[in-house]
């Protein structure tokens, strides 16, 4: 077995252990740690799919920021943990209904013709790097996505401290 | 690079399916929004392996855009979890029921 796909198969199992280690935790703690295990092994396989900009956006972002932000509202709300159920009532229906729908995905996905393995090195980064041509993109052609993404980070981030302020 | 297509799609299938059983099954709100941001990190293997597949940038381009998005999610989801446990003293899902008629 090649070097990189042995690298593959080992981030994506530790990714969907850690994954099914964020949901079943009872510590919410836990689940945030396991998280941010998830998130860097899947920042590996974006490196392995050639995508280095993004694995480097998503190191930064999700496992930066976002864990931050999820850890800082745990402390603040501080609840006891393992207070109580932990899953809802009708949580066996819930769960029929999502191996019902991951077998639907997996039919599909079987019978899709998905069987060509991806390109020995592709001509995304020939020109100067992943950076560049990502950055060359978003400033070009997606010019207008990127703003309005901007503008969409501005109104979420106004909402959440209106939300978050003040007593209601 | 030897790695197939669909074993990519397949741990992303995987990692979506994770996620969603989170959402539909767990009771704490802060969980389930973790459990939000792994159906999006599935979304984002998806579009990354696809443009990878497709030998175009555009998968990547909307993979910055897809964590952009759920950066101010997860910020505006936190928030709000923060109202309701000012206001409702709980963060479980089943116990807030203001709007069930």
């Amino acid at each position: 077995m090649a070097p990189a796909a042995a690298v593959f198969y080992i981030l994506a199992s530790v990714a969907l252990l850690s994954a099914v280690m964020v949901i079943w935790s009872r510590n919410v703690v836990h689940s945030a740690i396991y998280l941010v295990l998830t998130f860097l092994c899947v920042a590996g396989v974006y490196v392995l799919l050639r995508a280095e900009f993004v694995a480097a956006v998503q190191v930064l972002v999700y496992a930066g920021g976002i864990l931050v932000l999820f850890l800082f509202v745990i402390m603040l709300v501080n609840l006891a943990a393992g207070t109580g159920r932990r899953v809802r009532v009708h949580a066996t229906v819930s769960a029929v209904v999502g191996c019902a729908a991951t077998a639907l995905l997996l039919y599909v996905s079987a019978s899709g013709g998905l069987e060509t393995s991806f390109g020995a090195r592709t001509d995304l980064s020939a020109q100067g790097g992943n950076l560049q041509a990502v950055g060359w993109a978003l400033y070009t052609q997606y010019l207008l996505p990127f703003e309005i993404a901007s503008v969409l980070l501005l109104v979420a981030m106004i909402g959440a401290i209106v939300l978050a302020r003040q007593k209601y | 690079m030897p790695v197939p297509a669909a074993h990519a799609l397949i741990f992303s299938l995987l990692l979506f399916a994770i996620g969603m059983v989170g959402v539909l099954t767990r009771r704490n709100a802060i969980v389930i929004l973790m459990s939000i941001e792994l159906m999006m990190n599935a979304a984002n293997i998806n579009f990354i392996a696809f443009g990878l597949r497709a030998h175009d940038l555009v998968g990547q381009v909307f993979a910055v855009f897809t964590i952009a998005v759920a950066a101010g999610e997860v910020a505006v989801g936190l928030a709000v979890v923060l109202a309701l446990f000012r206001n409702r003293d709980t963060i479980f899902v089943d116990e807030v029921h203001i709007m069930k008629g």
